[in-house]
């Protein structure tokens, strides 16, 4: 295995050091309770009178074997099409989900931002800036500090008080914006960012895609999941193609996306 | 682990010996390690953990005390509950065992001595519960954003005790309209509670571990607390439970923590109550299973801090 070249490990003159470094990672999920589909005419009963117990975990294995190295200053997207594991990767960089076999090395803490990633839906907008500056480690001096400029950029105060309300009153748009916001309110070594652009309207994925921008100035690296290929050809110069868990390609996107897009 | 290029590459790209490999021929450990980077979602050491909670102490309060603004919003009297819960408990009990079932028979004071075991019991008992959820139940705060986990149960059971202290200005009321005397040793009530504030934050961690690795754990717990608060002698005196087993039995009843937290708060607020109708080592007792609870519970949860919030 020493002798093979991981993709990106090349020093390339515009980009810094590596801050993650994704080495042969395969990803395996226990699903609990869900029970393989029964081969039809089987009567239940008579599976219960021979004893065999059905089993009640199923794997799944969603990322088989993937690697490569991400360097300061990049911005990556990754394609694929449902199920192809994009999302399972990106959580087993941010250290969420336990590669079954290889590792993930990561400069300092990657964050991840996931559309379904709610904080508390029965408190306020205001609440949640507070509680998410918090757990990112914000002293209440900071986080005050912070606070209002979340909830402007986020946008959500424009047309009412929205910030006052609690969170499950809100849209998906606004709420994924809210979170956006909260995320991209500290800069981070590695940020991943899953589908959170294409929720937003067109101003706010105007804004997102120059916050993101400064992120990366900020000499961070970015993630960036969508299948909108219109948002990862703006924001990432290097895309990484997955196809079931595999990659399928890696390079620039102006190389890949168009593979990508003939081919889905 | 380091890389070994070919000859041919070799000779090109290092002419002297003790040249530096370029990066795309190191092996990735190799490489991780000259660029410093970690192991992703690696535990961390037991010291950095703790300073990482602390350094999250203020998330904690905050996370406590919106829980406990979020557990009340959706209804009309809102945070009048708080108290309304506790009084309607201390109710509901003395109607059926104070008046149903008379067991007030032998205990001066009854109302005031079954809200003191009801309310000390109903600390330790929410504590667990909503500490076996603690991970399960905030299952989107732990996937969106890094912080040591410890810090959902430590903030839940910070809740609870928020609770708590709406319950005992209640009790506090019951105890003085009761006709109980205002003494000094109402103020051994504050190092009671916080011994029991230890014991339940240690419980809550060990079970926040359980409840989140198997889900199933906060079905069973509701029985488990009904069992041990039959034998934690909310609605009776538990020496009288005592008597009628084997030495051995007896010692182990007694030394029950929540038997032992109880009593230390009856022996606090209630005059009537004297230092000789009280177990011995109540406090070596106390200080013992906070002790015991409150370290073991930290340490067990800290050594799952990899599995939160997977799968």
């Amino acid at each position: 295995m020493a002798d093979r070249i991981l993709p990106g490990a090349a020093r390339a003159d515009h980009l810094g050091d590596p801050t993650v470094i994704v080495d042969d990672v395969h990803v395996v999920y226990r699903v609990n309770g869900v029970r393989p589909p029964r081969p039809a005419g089987t009567p239940r009963l008579g599976r219960l009178a021979a004893r065999r117990a059905a089993p009640v975990v199923r794997e799944v294995h969603a990322v088989k074997g993937v690697s490569f190295v991400a360097r300061q200053g990049e911005a990556i997207g990754l394609v694929g099409t449902n199920g192809s594991g994009k999302s399972t990767l990106l959580r087993a960089i941010a250290g969420l989900l336990p590669p079954h076999r290889g590792r993930v090395y990561t400069e300092g803490q990657p964050s991840l931002l996931g559309v379904n990633a709610a904080l508390m839906n029965d408190l306020t907008g205001d609440r949640n800036v507070t509680l998410g500056c918090l757990a990112m480690g914000m002293t209440p001096a900071e986080e005050r500090a912070a606070h209002d400029p979340i909830i402007e950029f986020a946008g959500i105060n424009e047309r009412d008080d929205a910030a006052a309300r609690p969170m499950r009153t809100y849209s998906s748009g606004m709420a994924a914006r809210l979170r956006f916001s909260i995320a991209a309110a500290r800069t981070h070594d590695v940020l991943l960012i899953d589908e959170a652009l294409s929720t937003g309207d067109r101003r706010f994925q105007r804004r997102s895609r120059d916050r993101i921008q400064e992120l990366r100035e900020g000499a961070g690296t970015v993630f960036l999941v969508s299948h909108s290929a219109s948002t990862i050809a703006e924001t990432c110069e290097r895309t990484i193609w997955l196809d079931a868990g595999r990659v399928r390609a890696d390079g620039p996107t102006e190389e890949v996306l168009p593979e990508y897009e003939r081919n889905a | 682990m380091i890389a070994v290029p070919g000859g041919a590459r070799r000779s090109a790209a290092a002419p002297a010996p003790a040249a530096v490999p370029p990066d795309e021929d190191l092996a990735p450990a190799a490489l991780a390690a000259r660029y410093g980077l970690a192991v992703s979602g690696a535990r961390p050491s037991l010291r950095r953990y703790t300073a990482e909670v602390w350094r999250r102490r203020h998330f904690v309060s905050a996370h406590a005390t919106a829980k406990l603004t979020a557990t009340y919003s959706g209804s009309r009297l809102g945070q009048l509950w708080q108290v309304m819960t506790p009084l309607l408990n201390a109710a509901v009990y003395y109607l059926i065992f104070g008046l149903l079932f008379g067991s007030s028979r032998g205990v001066p004071n009854y109302i005031a001595y079954l809200c003191t075991g009801v309310f000390v019991y109903n600390f330790t008992q929410t504590s667990v519960l909503a500490g076996t959820k603690a991970i399960q139940g905030n299952l989107a705060l732990v996937r969106a954003l890094h912080f040591p986990r410890a810090c959902l149960p430590l903030s839940i059971t910070l809740s609870q005790l928020q609770q708590l202290l709406f319950s005992m200005a209640v009790l506090t009321a019951i105890v003085l309209a009761r006709g109980e005397p205002l003494t000094p040793r109402w103020l051994l009530a504050v190092p009671a509670l916080a011994l029991q504030s230890v014991f339940n934050a240690g419980l809550a961690m060990a079970l926040a571990r359980l409840g989140a690795k198997v889900t199933d754990v906060s079905q069973l717990m509701p029985f488990i607390l009904r069992t041990w608060m039959y034998f934690s002698g909310v609605f009776y005196d538990p020496r009288h439970l005592a008597g009628h087993f084997p030495h051995a039995v007896s010692a182990a009843l007694e030394a029950n923590p929540t038997v032992v937290y109880i009593a230390l708060m009856r022996y606090a607020l209630l005059d009537s109550v004297h230092r000789a109708d009280l177990p011995p080592h109540l406090w070596t007792l106390a200080i013992g299973w906070a002790l015991a609870a409150g370290i073991g519970g930290y340490l067990v949860f800290w050594r799952g801090e990899e599995e939160y919030g997977r799968g």
